[in-house]
């Protein structure tokens, strides 16, 4: 346990770090689609989901996973498409594709 | 390990470097796009891979899932309106933690039954994921209700707020300790998931409509969190990985929010801010006029101005304004006056919101400037035109230290050489405060709906 669980908090605390030296240099422009990207990123419990629901472990195991995969998917697909959304309005210059 | 193993962590890993460059792409609008697909397709990468996880049999109520809430998600980013981005994305802050509770509740229920092969940091990260899961999904419902209007956006306060919450807040902790301690029990469980719910609702509904954009981050920041947390309990990196950078960026964007207000977390969170109208400064506000300007008026002073800074403010999102706000824009650059466009970091109701509904607008996004960039070229400006904002203009930030909003960074929207407002009426914006700006000699108020004096305003510059 020790070791894996050790291993798990050095990657927590310098993922952290790593989103702090990034994000940091997102300008104030961006803002909003960098809320809506990174709420996307949140998602990534969908692969929680996807196994819970995935492992035939019980009825209540799969009726969780799957409101849980329902939640999870909404949150990926409906952040990454709205975020899509608002970045391709960012332009130089009026009517530029 | 087995090669499928190997292979399964490797994309994790590749997922993870690829939200790196998602994020990291977000520097410059230019690459942002293409940045953000890079991200997504990270997460199909990891969601593949997931499913050829030993141990995966029922695909078909992962189809089922994964169909329902990509359709839903799908739609809902299709049909969503500009104005409406900062409920959207507290409803999806919400969708993340529940995912994130719902994992640690399948999991506890797996380990109840099987209590053998539970180790101490399982059961800590279960608990922890629980709570930090279940009060992003209720407090970001509540969030996201203020926003629509449904909840209202007034802080909703009663006597001894700070410690009855602190107590009940308290009574889940100790429910967290002791399933800890004594792994089962279905109904403390049940408790722990209930007061979860309950408090979520209890922390966010004193905090009001001009608080909301710090509440939205800390929510964003708690779903990643969230999410790190659930990827403790069934032991996954890329859980880990893309629920710190999420964390991270929640935790900065809420501290540059309440940087650009000048008020401390705690404040926000626990202050209760604009629940009361304070009646000092309303009671000095009678003996001052002011002074009301008609659109054929307004409109001679933006045409023969040469550079107008225009400040845009929730007001500009409440009236959908924005493309209107861009057509004065464009008649004025037809007539040669520069148009610059001021964007405060508290401006609307979430970071970065102004500029998301200019951008939708058709303005270039060369035009807006940051609060530090634009704040010494209001002096140089013929005409600050102020739409739909108000405290983040208002000079009493500057040396009042009654205000509420002393010390809070301003615009210096009343360094221009004339200023025009548009306001609906003369009531005091969010926090209940007067405005200086409105009684400065140099400022005009057009009142009405901030589209419509804008439709007059187009019209009248066409005219001259």
């Amino acid at each position: 346990m020790t070791e894996t669980l050790l291993a798990a908090l050095y990657i927590f605390v310098i993922a952290m770090f790593l989103g702090f030296a990034v994000i940091t240099k997102v300008p104030p422009l961006l803002h909003t689609p960098l809320m809506s990207g990174s709420n996307a990123i949140s998602g990534i419990t969908i692969i929680g989901a996807l196994i819970v629901a995935g492992r035939q472990e019980g009825a209540l195991q799969t009726i969780l996973g799957l409101i849980a995969i329902i939640l999870a998917m909404i949150n990926v697909v409906g952040g990454y498409l709205v975020t899509d959304r608002m970045l391709q309005m960012f332009k130089r210059k009026p009517g530029e594709k | 390990m087995a090669l499928r193993e190997v292979l399964i962590a490797l994309a994790y890993m590749v997922a993870s470097a690829c939200f790196v460059i998602g994020l990291m792409w977000l520097q410059s609008p230019k690459r942002a796009r293409l940045g953000n697909l890079v991200s997504s397709a990270g997460m199909l990468l990891a969601i593949i891979a997931t499913l050829f996880v030993s141990g995966i049999k029922e695909y078909t109520v992962i189809l089922i899932g994964a169909l329902i809430g990509s359709t839903l998600g799908a739609v809902m980013a299709y049909t969503v309106k500009m104005t409406a981005m900062p409920q959207m994305v507290g409803l999806f802050n919400g969708f993340g933690g529940g995912a994130s509770a719902l994992v640690a509740a399948a999991e506890f229920f797996k380990y109840a039954a099987n209590p053998s092969t539970l180790t101490l940091d399982v059961s800590i990260s279960i608990m922890l994921a629980m709570i930090v899961g279940t009060v992003t999904f209720s407090g970001s419902m509540i969030a996201a209700g203020k926003l629509q209007g449904v909840v209202n956006e007034r802080p909703i306060t009663y006597p001894f707020q700070n410690i009855i919450n602190l107590i009940f807040f308290l009574t889940i902790v100790a429910a967290a300790v002791f399933l800890v301690a004594n792994f089962g029990h279905p109904w403390v469980f049940l408790y722990l998931t209930v007061a979860a719910l309950v408090f979520g609702v209890l922390f966010t509904i004193p905090i009001g409509g001009a608080d909301m954009p710090v509440v939205i981050c800390f929510l964003n920041a708690l779903s990643g969190i969230a999410a790190a947390m659930a990827g403790f309990v069934i032991k996954n990196n890329a859980l880990i990985i893309a629920g710190s950078l999420v964390g991270a960026s929640g935790i900065i964007l809420t501290q540059i929010m309440c940087w650009a207000m000048n008020r401390p977390i705690t404040n926000v969170l626990f202050g209760a801010f604009g629940a009361v109208v304070t009646a000092s400064s309303s009671a000095t506000a009678t003996t001052k006029t002011v002074k009301p300007i008609q659109p054929d008026e307004a409109a001679i002073l933006l045409a023969y101005a040469q550079l107008v800074i225009i400040v845009p403010g929730y007001g500009m999102a409440v009236s959908q304004a924005q493309h209107a706000v861009r057509q004065l824009a464009d008649e004025l650059a037809k007539r040669g006056v520069t148009v610059k466009y001021a964007i405060h970091p508290v401006a609307g109701r979430m970071p970065g919101h102004m500029n998301v509904l200019l951008a939708e607008a058709n303005v270039p996004y060369e035009q807006l400037y940051d609060m530090d960039q634009i704040n010494d070229e209001f002096q140089n400006a013929d005409v600050a035109l102020i739409v739909g904002a108000n405290d983040v203009v208002n000079p009493a930030a500057r040396y009042d230290k009654s205000s509420p909003i002393y010390g809070m960074p301003i615009l210096n929207a009343d360094h221009a050489k004339q200023i025009i407002v548009l306001k609906r009426s003369m009531n005091p914006g969010f926090a209940g405060i007067e405005n200086e700006l409105f009684y400065n000699e140099k400022t005009r108020m057009l009142f009405g709906d901030a589209k419509e004096s804008l439709t007059k305003l187009i019209a009248e510059v066409k005219n001259l």
